[in-house]
């Protein structure tokens, strides 16, 4: 995706896009629509990278002594495709690109309250991006994404110092990201924008904020612990050198678990207005939706022990982390529930953005109903680590938070790039990708229960059939993938110019002009009705 | 390629009770994905837009609906967790008089050593219908002790002890897995557990390399590594008196009492003066690096038999 293709014809009105030209007009942009399309081409960018060490892993994984290449290899390609995914392509997604975009359009601002430090962010990534390539191309890291002690600071000697600094600067772009939208939501409302008149995405986006902000310094401290004892044999972890080998654990998951929700709660923002545009109705029980995620947001903290069951942790500790993931996953069921009966005498169009919001939702739910296997004592003990737990995540990380943000683009699409996509095409791939996803990650479940554990390069041929079947699965999903992005860049030039409201949605980002002017509105507006008033629409337009 | 079962194997007591609340919350799951599909499929037929101008009336929300659909799953859940919180509490011990073995990870293999002084590497021959608790301890990483067909599982840590249990209930070979990623050769670190008939474990017993047992080897290490010119029976020397101490509660001189269980002994080893016994000077040396992990379980084995072989003396701990 070049500039050269965004670069709109010679009478079109003034907008973000056409409003400067040349490198330097998108290196040092501030305008916070520019710098959401700087982190667009970056994360699809770690997405093909992060994506292409799947597609070897799944090869390897099609024959049970290893296809393609040796262990040490499979355990780089593992973890590389980990830290690339959730670092680079997941968690900034929905926030730093559809966030960024969004944000200041549905609080009817100019910008966001510190368009030196989005910019900054963006740059902040960048580097971390860079060390993390290096890191890659200098040898690789074979420590798994969560870089477990003693293993990662005293055994490996693969780069991790070099991706715990990639990562370690990453975070403060999350932190900085966070900083900015909390303080933008907080005073650069609207007139007549009250807390509850806003898009629930904005709530989604706030609660992120929160975990963003507080969770992801702790995740700095423990790699910054991390590189002290692997650089200088500072005894923090490992046992030989007086540490504690759990202590890693659990800081790394007081983040990582809360890490989660980064990921989905996003998502779950974006599968609201998509879900209220499709089906003309204001979300069913609006206020709790938007609670909900805020309690997500606070119980996730809380749930951190469920990843270390099996550790030696006492009985005690056990039952109450089991007991706190149980209930994290009630708002979540709240939330399905009431997107549900917001269909409920709704006038549904089955449009691109709302395959893709209905695929998040079922593959939403039953990565949620996994979790319960997973949180409960006596089958976590026979499920963690295995493919269970591989799968499990893959149905929220990858079901919910990639096909949230698919169906976000494909939402928003028209108002981000002024052009229309083929809806054929889009509705095709939302099915190619259900379909492919559930092949891929539904016979990990069984394979797991079998009792495959993860990270095997090579495996008893007891367990060749669905991993063939999986990696089949893969092939499909790939190519679901591919076809978005030939569309959405084939748009870009020759898609039909996009109106302001292609949608009829509600919102004030469908109030301006597609693509928005630079200054967002040329009026600051005014609110005076709640959020997704699709029935007041009809007033205003018959 | 072969096909597969449905459930792995069923080889150990708790093997059952665990699948039956598997097989529990896969219904819970098939049950609510089934009623969401089906619902969003129904509307979205029933409600499908006929017109572009339709603007249904909107639907504020319902408050006992919201109430009726928190309570449900909270009862659910609720439910799951009393079921599985019990299960596991319930198999959390192992039961009195289990058979004791020694498990030691390391990169990449499993080292093994039976209280009769069998040492085996990736493989575990236990007995059919005996409860077995294995007490683990990894040389390097974090390494995972799993079991599908007993659904157990452990983590095996550096510088600590961890123990899980299983009593097999099924005659055969079944695996053994890291569970927990430990470097290059992870998947390789598997082996088997083969359960025998009590008869034919006696014979596997018998027959073989007769290593030496873990209280005779810790024996010998105790005078080779000295530590019987402190540690005096009768408790007249620097260092208390190991006789009948494993097991029992010890006053520290900071006022603490604690169990002098495996942890305490292994610690009080590697590093004895965290935790001082009342009465006694910290000038015992640390064996930190110079004890493999199977010398310290040897050793601990012979502390464990100590107080057993013979009578203790009386009022050994009350004099110090």
């Amino acid at each position: 995706m070049s500039t050269a293709t965004l670069e709109p014809r010679v009478h079109a009105p003034r907008n973000y896009l056409n409003a400067d030209y040349g490198w330097k007009s998108w290196l040092f942009t501030l305008d916070h629509k520019r710098i959401a399309l700087l982190y667009l081409v970056s994360i699809t960018f770690f997405f093909i990278i992060g994506g292409s060490f799947a597609v070897l892993m799944r090869i390897q994984l099609v024959e049970p002594q290893g296809a393609l290449v040796q262990p040490e290899t499979y355990n780089k390609l593992f973890t590389l495709h980990g830290v690339v995914m959730i670092f680079f392509f997941l968690i900034p997604s929905i926030p730093a690109v559809l966030g960024n975009f969004l944000v200041p359009l549905m609080v009817g601002a100019r910008d966001l309250a510190f368009p030196k430090l989005n910019l900054l962010s963006w740059y902040i990534y960048i580097v971390g991006g860079m060390f993390t390539l290096y890191s890659a191309i200098a040898g690789g890291v074979d420590t798994g994404w969560t870089f477990y002690t003693p293993y990662s600071s005293t055994y490996s000697n693969t780069q991790v110092t070099a991706v715990a600094i990639g990562v370690f600067i990453t975070g403060f772009s999350s932190i900085l990201t966070g900083l900015n939208f909390i303080v933008t939501i907080h005073k650069m409302r609207a007139p007549g924008l009250t807390w509850f008149r806003l898009p629930l995405f904005i709530w989604a986006t706030y609660a992120t904020s929160i975990i963003m902000v507080l969770g992801t310094p702790v995740l700095a401290i423990t790699i910054f612990l991390l590189a002290l004892e692997h650089l200088f044999h500072v005894g923090i972890f490992s046992p030989a050198l007086g540490g504690d080998p759990l202590l890693f654990q659990h800081l790394f998951w007081f983040y990582s678990h809360p890490a989660v929700y980064i990921m989905i709660l996003p998502a779950m923002g974006v599968v609201s207005e998509i879900i209220a545009c499709f089906a003309r109705k204001r979300i069913f029980g609006y206020k709790i939706v938007a609670f909900s995620s805020v309690a997500i947001a606070v119980l996730g903290f809380l749930v951190w022990g469920h990843h270390m069951f099996v550790t030696g942790q006492s009985v005690y500790a056990g039952l109450i982390f089991s007991l706190l993931s149980f209930l994290v996953a009630i708002p979540s069921a709240v939330k399905v529930f009431n997107w549900t009966a917001t269909l409920y005498k709704g006038s549904i169009s089955f449009d691109a953005p709302m395959l893709y919001a209905m695929g998040f939702i079922g593959l939403f739910t039953m990565g949620g109903l996994t979790g319960l296997f997973l949180a409960s004592l006596a089958t976590d003990v026979h499920l963690n680590g295995t493919y269970f737990v591989v799968a499990h995540f893959h149905y929220i990380m990858v079901g919910g938070a990639v096909m949230g943000y698919l169906g976000g683009i494909h939402f928003w699409w028209p108002k981000i790039s002024g052009r229309k996509y083929p809806n054929g095409w889009a509705a095709l791939a939302a099915a190619i990708i259900f379909i492919g996803f559930n092949l891929t990650f539904f016979p990990q479940f069984v394979l797991g229960y079998l009792g495959m554990p993860r990270r095997y390069a090579f495996y008893p041929a007891e367990f060749q059939f669905l991993n063939v079947m999986s990696s089949a699965g893969a092939t499909i999903l790939g190519v679901g993938y591919l076809i978005p992005l030939i569309y959405l860049i084939w748009s870009m030039r020759y898609g039909p110019v996009a109106e302001p409201n292609p949608w009829g949605a509600t919102g004030l980002e469908w109030q301006t002009p597609s693509p928005p002017p630079t200054e967002n509105f040329a009026e600051i507006p005014v609110v005076t009705e709640e959020a997704y008033a699709y029935d007041e629409q009809e007033a205003a337009h018959e | 390629m072969q096909g597969f079962p449905f459930q792995p194997e069923q080889a150990s007591t708790i093997a059952r009770s665990v699948d039956y609340l598997y097989w529990f919350i896969t219904a819970v799951t098939l049950f609510f994905t089934t009623i969401i599909f089906a619902t969003i499929f129904y509307f979205m037929l029933k409600y499908r837009r006929r017109s572009p101008g339709e603007r249904p009336k909107a639907i504020e929300g319902s408050l006992p609906l919201e109430i009726l659909w928190t309570a449900i799953p909270t009862l659910i859940v609720a439910v799951i967790f009393v079921w599985s919180s019990s299960l596991y509490v319930r198999n959390a011990e192992p039961p009195k008089g289990a058979m004791e073995i020694f498990v030691t990870g390391k990169q990449w293999m499993w080292k093994i050593e039976h209280p009769e002084g069998q040492r085996e590497i990736n493989e575990l021959h236990v007995p059919l219908g005996r409860p077995v608790k294995l007490t683990m301890t990894s040389e390097d990483v974090i390494h995972d002790f799993f079991v599908p067909a007993f659904r157990v599982k452990k983590d095996v840590l550096p510088g600590r002890y961890t123990s899980l249990w299983f009593e097999p209930t099924k005659v055969g070979t079944f695996h053994l897995f890291c569970a927990q990623y430990c470097g290059a050769f992870h998947a390789g670190m598997i082996g088997s557990v083969i359960v025998l008939e009590p008869d034919a474990y006696e014979r596997w017993l018998a027959g073989g390399v007769q290593g030496e047992s873990p209280e005779a080897a810790g024996e010998k290490l105790f005078l080779q590594q000295g530590c019987g010119t402190c540690h005096l029976a009768d408790g007249t020397g620097p260092g208390p008196s190991l006789l009948g101490t494993y097991g029992n509660s010890v006053k520290l001189t900071t006022g603490e009492t604690v169990t002098a269980d495996d942890a305490y002994m292994r610690e009080s080893i590697l590093a004895p003066r965290a935790k001082v016994v009342a009465g006694f000077i910290p000038i015992m040396p640390s064996f930190q690096g110079q004890l493999t992990e199977e010398q310290i379980g040897n050793l601990i084995a012979y502390i464990k038999v100590l107080g057993k072989s013979q009578p203790p003396p009386p009022k050994e701990e009350g004099k110090k």
